[in-house]
């Protein structure tokens, strides 16, 4: 029989008058590594943001060169320039803080052993190099 | 090293107070001391009142779990010296309610914890005369880490997701889960499934990871739980891809 997982906690007669701590809304800036997910949770921001910017460098090229231009104008502005700065740093942050999770995520096992995390996390860094490798090299040949 | 140490220790009675407040005590900072020998010696000596759970003495049983300093941490493995010059603030289990003084209620994990169905479910028994059911060395270390799990709850005291959403299944009822999950002799990965894949299940976590810093056995629940979402993904798509085969 599948019991459901959704059901409210039970509570035994014998203890009427618990205490309950309510958590503070401001839970993530009571500990230091709380605080550290919270802003790895906050990097997807930065990955959205990236995002839209490319799909708008996309259209404007498809619309020819002086749309690209115009975008590119735009995005020359200082305020513009900012939060490309701060995406940018929000992205590497993403990148590293879930290549390193990675290890912890994954069982990989060759031969029967399991491969050590730092092996996996590697293998994240090399597969992110050869493909920047790759991309540098289609632009700039 | 000091003679003595501050323990400011959390106290809630439920017949007289609406809130815990802290009580001061001074004991001898000894330094074979761990903090549940300083609440013993509370108890013994100084305020009988004193209410805690403890049993083994000697990180077995998971009973005397405790917030010490902040921390969720098993009292008889923590050693008083490393908080000197203190003071220690002992506090209840975080996230659960507190029935009284360090006393949490604990049914709503158990509760959890025996809808995962924490045993080896088999469809089938094989005769007594087929002899037992042997594994490889390879087959049990699948699965041992997580067989190490002593439900002292640290881990969901350490949990802010169990703590937001009390019906998060919670760290130690899933990496018991698939403890059985993995195990060579199981054979009930798809009754559990349901309860775990749902989002009060594996995709309730958010990969905080402090699961696994506050376990004292290294069982990794936050690495189970990652795991396990692999396995419910491909589940997915499998029945998905070939919906009667993965039936």
């Amino acid at each position: 029989m599948n019991v459901p997982a959704r059901s409210a906690p039970r509570h035994t007669p014998y203890h009427p008058r618990w205490y309950r701590t309510p958590v503070s809304t401001y839970w993530w800036m009571q500990q230091w590594s709380y605080f550290r997910f919270v802003l790895r949770e906050l990097t997807s921001l930065g990955v959205a943001y990236s995002c839209v910017i490319l799909l708008c460098l996309i259209r404007a090229l498809s619309l020819g060169p002086e749309a690209y231009e115009a975008l590119q104008k735009r995005l020359a502005t200082p305020m513009v320039i900012m939060l490309t700065v701060i995406s940018l740093l929000l992205v590497l942050l993403h990148t590293i803080t879930w290549f390193r999770l990675s290890a912890d995520a994954m069982v990989v096992r060759v031969g029967g052993r399991r491969i050590p995390g730092f092996l996996i996390s590697a293998s994240n860094y090399v597969a992110w190099l050869v493909v920047s490798g790759i991309v540098a090299w289609l632009l700039l040949r | 090293m000091a003679d003595n140490i501050q323990l400011d220790v959390a106290r809630y009675s439920p017949e007289r107070d609406d809130f815990p407040s802290f009580q001061s005590y001074t004991v001898p900072l000894r330094k074979d001391w761990v903090v549940l020998d300083a609440l013993n010696h509370i108890k013994d000596k100084v305020d009988g009142s004193v209410t805690f759970r403890w049993s083994c003495r000697m990180g077995v049983c998971g009973s005397c779990g405790m917030m010490v300093n902040g921390k969720p941490k098993l009292t008889c493995a923590t050693f008083l010296s490393s908080y000197a010059p203190g003071p220690v603030r002992v506090e209840p289990l975080r996230y659960f309610p507190v029935v009284r003084d360090l006393v949490v209620e604990m049914s709503d994990f158990m509760t959890k914890f025996r809808k995962v169905k924490p045993w080896l479910v088999r469809k089938e028994e094989k005769p007594i005369s087929e002899g037992e059911y042997l594994q490889t060395p390879q087959q049990l270390e699948n699965y041992k880490q997580f067989s190490m799990c002593i439900n002292c709850t640290l881990c969901y005291a350490a949990c802010p997701v169990y703590g937001l959403d009390p019906l998060f299944i919670g760290p130690a009822a899933i990496a018991t889960a698939q403890r059985y999950n993995l195990d060579s002799r199981d054979q009930g990965a798809e009754e559990r499934m349901d309860i775990l894949a749902q989002h009060e299940g594996i995709w309730g976590c958010t990969f905080v990871g402090e699961c696994t810093k506050a376990c004292p056995k290294n069982v990794d629940p936050a690495g189970s739980i990652q795991q396990y979402k692999l396995t419910a993904a491909m589940h997915w798509f499998k029945s998905l891809l070939m919906p009667k085969a993965s039936k």
